[in-house]
């Protein structure tokens, strides 16, 4: 589903953020990256939706090299990941509804369509009761999960997650984690970056590790 | 297609919002594209009106030939057999003394200051129709009648309305230079709102672009903000002009009436209330156009 060889990435300025990285996640494989901030976790994740390109090695989603993907093509590679960013992203001039609404509606789908959609996917976030506040009267955790269900609004097959517990408490983290690994049941091939110890402890996932750049074996 | 149209009939929706989410902003863009529409836009109307009022007046052009008081009904007999055979002339009319003091006294409302006089003022006189039209042959033909013997004085009636012709032609390229510049003005005005907007939507286009939009839906809504705002500018300045026609025909109504004459300006026509209205939002569309294309590729997600 997803396999990097030999991927460098350095950024304009020369710093080298990944260095030779190889490695493999299978179809509805659930990874956790783990490193110490500035190993190289969000660049990698970056990568993989074709925010950043490697400056060399390739980077197959879907056995296809979204490295040299066209731009033309990248909105259709997007909407196939859902990506769950660290500082949410959300747009605070509409509602949480709203908010969820916009992968539908870049998608062109029909409004009772989505509306039947965007609610189903704030209900297993746990936020249906939410739905017309503003994000921004939303709590951290509360906004994490609405950058969740717009992530999975639009039923992508690989979803990826940057520090999505990273300034939640452990109780917070653990919902959040819980919500993960019910994608993880349903087919969902999910990769998650974290520092997080705690969260690696509690479940028994493959781990990949980044230190400098590199991965650790 | 009911998919596209429902998309699309959102789009408009929300873009109207976005017009009138800031209605005084949006409003006071709308009456500035308003204004600078209508200066060229009214001075082509003055121009229609001006040239028909040409058209109707001088449709051929004529020379009337006013005899000399004194002359006798035999001399004119003369004369206008004469004039009948001549080669640059294709008809005449004659117009005796009487007739002319009659038509006088009923056209133009002196019958007052007409019924005062002892004598009829006026000569007998003929209305020649020439063949040529250059202004130059016609001059030539006048300075010829003019020397005809009993003659007193050979009027090209049509001269004055060849130089309100040219004075009309320099009015047109005027027209032409404030259309041009004003239209400048529009795209220049549009160009920034949409650069404005898209520096305020900063964060929605690059989230839009990080969940697969393409560009094509990031554009459109600008692209549609930009052609609505020039359509209201349109509809702005077919306002202003109408307005401005009607508080001008209640003055010309006074006017007209002291000249007994029946003249009021016209207003602009479907076709040219068409055409301005679809100019006006092409210039909108061509603004919002160059803005996109200038601004939005600077803005990727990181």
């Amino acid at each position: 589903m997803i396999s990097f060889s030999q991927v460098n990435k350095r950024y304009p300025g020369g710093y080298q953020a990944l260095k030779n990285v190889s490695f493999n996640v299978n179809e509805g494989e659930m990874v956790f990256l783990t490193g110490h901030s500035g190993a190289g976790k969000s660049t990698l994740l970056k990568l993989i939706a074709a925010i950043e390109r490697p400056n060399s090695g390739s980077v197959l989603v879907n056995n296809q090299n979204v490295g040299v993907l066209k731009e033309r093509a990248l909105p259709f590679l997007r909407r196939n990941i859902g990506i769950i960013f660290q500082d949410h992203k959300l747009l605070f001039d509409r509602s949480v509804f709203d908010n969820v609404m916009l992968p539908l509606q870049i998608c062109g789908f029909d409004r009772r369509e989505s509306a039947k959609r965007v609610r189903a996917a704030l209900d297993k976030v746990g936020l249906l009761n939410r739905e017309k506040s503003n994000p921004i009267s939303l709590s951290g955790g509360e906004q994490q999960r609405v950058c969740i269900a717009r992530a999975i609004v639009n039923r992508p097959t690989i979803m990826l997650a940057d520090e999505p517990t990273g300034n939640l408490d452990v109780a917070y983290a653990r919902e959040i984690m819980d919500i993960f690994t019910s994608f993880h049941q349903v087919g969902v091939t999910l990769l998650i970056s974290t520092h997080d110890t705690n969260v690696l402890q509690e479940n028994d996932v493959r781990v990949l590790s980044l230190d400098h750049g590199e991965l650790q074996s | 297609m009911t998919q596209g149209l429902t998309l699309r009939l959102g789009l408009l929706r929300n873009v109207m919002r976005r017009i009138f989410a800031a209605p005084v902003a949006g409003i006071f863009n709308i009456v500035v594209i308003g204004i600078a529409l209508s200066l060229p836009t009214g001075m082509y109307v003055l121009l229609i009106n001006a040239q028909d009022l040409v058209a109707e007046l001088s449709s051929t052009p004529q020379i009337s030939l006013f005899m000399k008081i004194e002359s006798d009904q035999k001399h004119v007999d003369e004369l206008r057999i004469e004039l009948e055979q001549h080669p640059a002339i294709y008809g005449l009319e004659y117009i005796p003394r009487n007739q002319a003091l009659e038509q006088l006294q009923q056209s133009t409302g002196l019958a007052d200051v007409i019924g005062v006089l002892n004598e009829n003022p006026l000569p007998d006189a003929f209305v020649i129709h020439p063949k040529p039209e250059q202004a130059h042959v016609l001059e030539k033909l006048r300075t010829e009648l003019s020397k005809l013997p009993g003659v007193n004085q050979a009027q090209l009636d049509s001269s004055w309305a060849y130089k309100l012709e040219a004075i009309l032609k320099f009015g047109r390229a005027l027209t032409i230079i404030l259309a041009s510049l004003l239209s400048l003005a529009l795209v220049s005005i549009t160009f920034n709102t949409i650069r404005l907007q898209i520096l305020t939507q900063r964060e929605e286009i690059e989230v839009s672009k990080l969940i697969g939009a393409t560009n094509a839906f990031i554009r459109r809504p600008f692209l549609y903000f930009g052609a609505i705002q020039g359509l209201l500018g349109g509809v702005a300045a077919y306002l202003i002009l109408s307005i401005s026609l009607w508080l001008l025909n209640l003055e010309l109504e006074t006017l007209s009436q002291l000249y007994v004459s029946e003249f009021s300006l016209q207003p602009l026509t479907m076709a040219d209330t068409l055409t301005l209205l679809l100019f006006s939002m092409y210039l909108g569309l061509m603004g919002s156009w160059l803005s996109v294309a200038r601004h939005l590729s600077q803005i990727e997600p990181k």
